[in-house]
């Protein structure tokens, strides 16, 4: 994305640490000191910035993403139709499953769509059940056929 | 049970004695939470799962070349960066195109992520799936026209599932969704 973003406001050195970092931590004994070089700053100023958007609740985590469908486990989007009425029940309903990972209310005909990480590739299918039986609201399965891999960089 | 972790791929790529699958597995753990912010953090982390530090880098390479590992960097909240507007775009895209399209979209840097999936007739005629993530629904609203001006996609069906409300979100585990 070229688009900065207008809010919140970061320092430089945050702004550097961020965009640089969503790229990834060099495999090196000293990688912190390394970036740090790579961005004119020293190690410690690199971990002080770190530690700091960590705990004020800007950055997430800082480690790595795993790629659950590689991991042998099932992993599938899903999407259901619920009326307004029903809405926030049901979404209780749903999320009371361990398995739902990401559930977001959509503007679509189809409005509540999540996705289903399981253990094992068969789970999918039970879960879907279990979820269809528990709220009585059919599920669409939309596993990915194919994926159209992207460089995820969210540019501060 | 012997715990599923790409272990027989590695040993015979790496330098490095191999580790014992439970030494892995406590890695794998440990990296859930995340990368520590010490000066060594492979070393931090080897000495938390019982393994060397050359190991642990060797793992990491190899779980990331394996695709195990998606990314190993920061994991943000696009929101509170000000990314706010997130929309689901999706295509219905004759089979013998999806491919080539999908390889496009990739390319573009508003998109985010970009699959094929089934579609779901009579309800649900789309085939391709994007993400954008987006300063401001305006903006992402110019960014779907400006694809479709691109692409000359005019014709094309598609939709576009702003999200209105995040319920769950979860760190970790990249799941593809968001």
């Amino acid at each position: 994305m070229s688009a900065q973003t207008e809010a919140p406001l970061f320092t430089g050195v945050e702004r550097a640490v961020i965009n640089r970092l969503q790229l990834g931590l060099p495999l090196t004994p000293r990688p912190y000191a390394d970036v740090a070089e790579e961005l004119g700053i020293s190690e410690e100023a690199l971990l002080d910035t770190l530690t700091r958007l960590l705990d004020n609740g800007t950055l997430t985590r800082f480690g790595p993403m795993f790629h659950a469908g590689e991991m042998g486990g099932g992993l599938t989007l899903a999407a259901m139709r619920i009326p307004d009425h029903a809405f926030a029940a049901v979404t209780e309903q749903v999320n009371h499953f361990d398995e739902v990972a990401h559930n977001y209310r959509r503007e679509h005909d189809l409005n509540m769509w999540f996705v289903l990480a399981t253990e094992t590739r068969e789970d999918i299918d039970r879960v879907i059940a279990d979820i269809e039986a528990a709220t009585g609201y059919p599920v669409y399965n939309m596993p990915k056929e194919e994926e159209f891999h992207v460089n995820l960089h969210f540019p501060v | 049970m012997t715990p599923r972790l790409h272990t027989d791929v590695c040993s015979v790529l790496r330098n490095s004695p191999p580790a014992s699958p439970w030494g892995l597995l406590r890695l794998r753990k440990l990296l859930e939470k995340g990368v520590p912010l010490t000066p060594r953090p492979f070393q931090t982390l080897a000495e938390q799962a019982g393994l060397s530090e050359a190991q642990v880098m060797d793992a990491v390479d190899c779980w990331q070349n394996d695709g195990l590992i998606k990314r190993m960097g920061l994991v943000v909240q696009h929101r509170t960066l000000g990314y706010r507007a997130n929309a689901m775009v999706v295509w219905d895209i004759p089979d013998e195109q999806v491919s080539r399209l999908g390889r496009q979209f990739a390319d573009i840097p508003f998109v985010t992520l970009c699959y094929q999936r089934p579609r779901r007739l009579p309800d649900w005629p789309y085939n391709l799936f994007c993400m954008i993530h987006g300063v401001s629904r305006d903006r992402v609203e110019g960014q779907i026209e400006e694809l479709i001006r691109t692409h000359q996609l005019q014709q094309c069906p598609h939709a576009v599932l702003f999200s209105s409300k995040a319920y769950r979100q979860r760190g970790g585990c990249y799941v593809g969704s968001d």
